[in-house]
């Protein structure tokens, strides 16, 4: 099978049966890619997959041939964090660590989302040309991660702080 | 997981010829699927890999719209023209999952979805489902989750899907294919009640595919919505949900779509409560009435009795909500 997996080419040997998560972590040793429910349940698998955030845990590896996945040794590494990893780091989004890497991966597909006027469930207007990042609208587009440890509110402020900056630096949400 | 060959499907007619050998299985974003060959309840000797077709959202000829089985759910909860005419399907596909699961689920799987109850998923449980004639389990059991209306002592599983609730209220059709054509079935009909065999949860012949969701035009669609409660804020499951959309003429309610999920084997259509409302006032008797009248043939379990209640005030409130926005 053959992938793009942080910008490198990638060939690898496996079953049918191996999750992508599994290839990351089994078969080329990225293991920064984390396995908690191995059911979708929990989001620590998160990864994304031509910038799409999605659960590695329920994603066999043969149905992502050929495609682009970028993991969290892919975001940033020691020394060169990425702003998002940084801010987690201000604001204790963590305890154990073990949901970060999923929580990082997922934020930044969900800035993506926002990025393209995706709507949440908490979206009061839907046909509204630009989505409103607020607590709520965190909270819920990103209720596909948990944290045991309970960091939530770390997370949600780095998640806020780091988008909020974003949104400055885009000169079209500016002039909106 | 027990071994199986993969076949990426190049087109229909192709996935349809490999969807036909005993033991075959279509595979979407296999967010069930996947999950359910894990615990060896689906044990497919052939994955036939449709999620590369039918990924486009076209308006039909009478202002409707061609949803393809292999649209993403994000994708259609994004689309503009769902948001804007059919703003209910959006909530309750938004509702639904988390956001890493809507952009790998695609919406032929959301309809073959199969049930979350936790017997189901327990092989050291009894379930009909799993093995026909076994038991059930949930009967007497924890049955918080479960069917109040529609279900049979053999099961009393609900369907899990939030956007199959919507197309009911819509009255969506299921464009299906197989070796022996194309048909299009009605949602309303497409899932099937428990009775003696709760092991055929759908009409679909055996090798046919779902092509496309046919979303007929419904005008007074654009006043809609969809109210889901759960034990959690998000991510999780429904107990009870309401997909409505309602027309006023004056002070009378000229037309009203329902559909109830979280508490049947299939997506509810209210069509008592909608003829019960058909042509009369928008007040909350009328709503309460509804309800009652939709309710009337509920059986509750042990655990799950609440839901009658449960069902009726959040039925009050979205139509209460919708009549107040049609102004």
């Amino acid at each position: 099978m053959h992938f793009n997996i942080n910008g490198r080419p990638v060939e690898v040997e496996a079953d049918t049966r191996t999750s992508l998560l599994d290839l990351l972590r089994e078969h080329l040793q990225l293991s920064g890619t984390k396995k908690g429910c191995n059911q979708g349940a929990c989001g620590a698998c998160t990864v994304l997959v031509d910038g799409q955030r999605i659960n590695s845990c329920l994603a066999l590896a043969v149905q992502y041939q050929d495609r682009e996945v970028v993991t969290i040794e892919g975001v940033g590494a020691p020394g060169s964090l990425h702003p998002l990893q940084e801010a987690f780091v201000e604001h204790d989004g963590f305890q154990c660590g073990y949901c970060t890497p999923g929580q990082i991966c997922s934020a930044l597909g969900m800035a993506d989302e926002l990025a393209r006027g995706v709507p949440s469930y908490v979206t009061e207007d839907l046909t509204a040309e630009t989505m409103v990042l607020n607590h709520d609208e965190i909270r819920e587009r990103m209720s596909g991660n948990l944290c045991r440890c309970g960091a939530y509110n770390g997370i949600v402020e780095a998640i806020r702080e780091t988008l909020a900056d974003a949104q400055v630096e885009d000169p079209k949400r500016e002039a909106a | 997981m027990t071994p199986f060959r993969y076949e990426a499907a190049l087109d229909t007619p192709g996935a349809v010829t490999l969807g036909a050998a005993l033991g075959a299985k279509y595979l979407g974003g296999g967010t069930n699927l996947v999950d359910l060959m894990r615990e060896t309840i689906e044990r497919p000797d052939v994955l036939v890999d449709v999620s590369g077709l039918a990924g486009e959202i076209t308006d039909d000829d009478a202002g409707g719209l061609i949803i393809g089985a292999g649209v993403k759910n994000t994708a259609v909860a994004a689309d503009r023209r769902v948001r804007e005419r059919f703003p209910f399907l959006a909530q309750a596909i938004l509702s639904g999952a988390s956001g890493q699961i809507r952009n790998m689920a695609t919406v032929g799987g959301n309809i073959m979805q199969r049930t979350r109850c936790l017997y189901f998923f327990d092989d050291a449980a009894r379930c009909n489902k799993r093995e026909p004639g076994a038991g059930c389990d949930a009967l007497k059991g924890f049955n918080r989750n479960h069917a109040i209306l529609g279900a049979s002592p053999a099961c009393v599983a609900t369907h899990p899907s939030d956007m199959c609730v919507a197309l009911a209220a819509l009255g969506a059709t299921v464009r299906v294919e197989g070796s022996g054509g194309a048909r299009e079935i009605p949602i309303v009909d497409f899932h099937c009640l428990p009775g003696e065999t709760p092991h055929i949860e759908t009409v679909l012949r055996p090798g046919e595919l779902i092509t496309a969701v046919g979303l007929p035009p419904l005008p007074f669609a654009r006043n809609s919505t969809y109210r889901k409660v759960r034990d959690r804020a998000s991510y999780a499951f429904a107990l009870v949900s309401v997909a409505a959309a309602l027309q006023m003429d004056g002070g009378r309610i000229a037309d009203v779509r329902i559909a109830f999920g979280g508490i049947a084997h299939k997506p509810w259509r209210a069509s008592r409560a909608e003829a019960a409302l058909r042509n009369g006032p928008a007040t909350e008797q009328a709503f309460q009435a509804a309800a009652t009248a939709e309710l009337a043939d509920a059986k509750p379990l042990r655990e799950n009795g609440f839901k009658v209640e449960l069902a009726t005030r959040a039925l009050i409130a979205v139509l209460g909500h919708l009549a107040g926005a049609a102004g």
